[in-house]
């Protein structure tokens, strides 16, 4: 089994962290969309997302089965299974792998939770060492202005509601993303994380992190395949 | 009091030292006569006044379904079954046998962490990391470990259910066909347990003998953990 940092591959491996309403996500498209304009082939991986594990995860949640170890575990799995088979297939043929959200959403949330700090960080240790990770700074208060703007609800668990910590989600919320923010800055030493000021501008933090991007392509493959499928399915899409 | 403890720092909320009953943990290959024994013990316990639940892999509300389906399909990748396995045995040790210990049970569980953490580093996971894993689980008070030769179990299965794709390990590709893999399968699985028989005290009960000599002989073995304190 190779471990965090033993891994080897030709490919690419680019991360953004952050909390909710952090606009990590807006950042990875932009950059997506950038790479592949520059003729790189992109495979995109989101945090709980293997198609294996979902309905175990859906059903827990749903059902606020989850305790903070099973929630560690079942997140853990699904990793796992997405680390198996979609990202380090594609980093083997050399294309550049984005993720939204990594390890470390699983290092902050966990140990927000209550899981051992030490534990969590053994469980995840198959995972591959990122080229950068990302961590979008930004203050609860900040988070909570997009979100409430941008979403109808909080999630449950997202509030950290599991944990009891105020009968009022936005209250929850806030002391939980708290913790969170608390243990991303924890780790921004300890992995090196390049921190983004996400209170600044949408360009102007694009172009930071194209910036630190840039230093990381040297030798990579231009590998991106020209769609004339996408183009097949747009003609069948539009066929009335 | 305070005679549980976890492998390493436990499950956050969880004092073991509030844990009354007892954990008894049958282990072994497949097709060593574990559920057999298992109901063996149950009735012979239930029978001398003890509250027993019995409980076994991939058993949980939480994740045996999804994990059942897992491995219906070809894409269930090593370190991923392991960890849905850890889902699973975190579910029941949370959500079942540590309630039931809480209320003074016999907890009866058919295979452990062992099993698991066999299964894991035959498929090339990492033992440190499998252990790391399995930090959390409750130390047993007993470990009663079946054991069989490899002929001895391929003559039990071939009569009973017949090979089956996962315990012959056939992911692993170990044979040209079930059989030939599930004897290598087993063979390998083996020598990790009697690693492990050392290393946690095991206690290796022999199923060559019928099977009311081996039930006795679990029952000798589990008689001075029955007596009130």
């Amino acid at each position: 089994m190779k471990v965090y940092g033993k891994h080897r591959f030709p490919g690419r491996l680019f991360v953004v962290e952050g909390i909710d309403g952090s606009g990590k996500s807006t950042q990875l498209a932009l950059l997506e969309k950038w790479l592949e304009s520059e003729g790189y082939g992109t495979f995109f991986s989101e945090w709980n997302s293997s198609a294996l594990v979902r309905d175990v995860t859906r059903r827990g949640k749903k059902k606020r089965m989850l305790t903070p170890m099973t929630f560690s575990l079942i997140h853990a799995t699904d990793f796992a299974d997405r680390t198996e088979q979609h990202i380090i297939p594609p980093l083997k043929a050399g294309a550049f792998v984005l993720a939204d959200r990594y390890i470390y959403t699983a290092f902050a949330r966990d140990v927000a939770r209550g899981v051992n700090r030490g534990w969590v960080r053994n469980l995840y240790r198959f995972a591959v060492k990122p080229t950068i990770a990302f961590y979008f700074r930004i203050s609860v208060d900040d988070a909570m202005k997009r979100i409430v703007g941008g979403r109808d609800a909080i999630n449950y668990y997202e509030a950290g509601m599991d944990r009891q910590l105020s009968d009022d989600i936005e209250e929850s919320f806030r002391l939980f993303q708290g913790a969170v923010i608390d243990e991303y800055e924890r780790m921004v030493d300890e992995f090196g994380l390049v921190v983004i000021d996400a209170s600044r501008s949408i360009e102007e933090q694009q172009l930071q992190m194209r910036a630190i991007v840039t230093k990381a392509l040297t030798g990579a493959r231009k590998n991106r395949i020209r769609r004339w499928v996408d183009l097949n399915s747009t003609a069948r899409a539009s066929r009335p | 009091m305070g005679r549980f403890e976890f492998y390493g720092q436990g499950l956050p909320a969880v004092e073991a030292s509030e844990l009354k009953g007892k954990l008894v943990v049958v282990e072994g290959t497949d097709g060593v006569g574990r559920s057999t024994h298992i109901g063996l013990l149950k009735e012979w316990l239930e029978s001398k006044g003890h509250a027993v639940l019995d409980t076994g892999m991939t058993r949980s509300a939480l994740a045996g379904k999804g994990l059942k389906a897992a491995k219906e399909g070809h894409t269930l990748g090593g370190i991923t079954m392991s960890l849905f396995y850890a889902t699973d045995f975190a579910d029941r040790l949370e959500n079942e046998m540590i309630p039931a210990l809480r209320a003074g049970f016999v907890v009866l569980t058919d295979r452990y962490i062992y099993s698991l953490m066999a299964r894991a580093t035959i498929r090339g996971a990492d033992p440190e990391w499998v252990k790391g894993v399995y930090e959390f689980a409750l130390k047993p008070d007993i470990v009663i470990y079946l054991r069989a030769t490899v002929d001895e179990l391929m003559t039990r299965v071939v009569q009973t259910s017949g090979f089956n794709y996962w315990e012959s390990g056939m992911d692993l590709r170990l044979g040209e066909d079930m059989f030939d893999s599930f004897v290598v399968y087993q063979g390998r699985l083996m020598a990790v347990f009697d690693t492990m028989a050392g290393d946690y005290g095991f206690h290796v009960v022999d199923t060559a003998a019928n099977i009311q000599n081996v039930s006795d002989e679990i029952k000798t073995l589990l008689e001075p953990l029955l007596i009130p304190a």
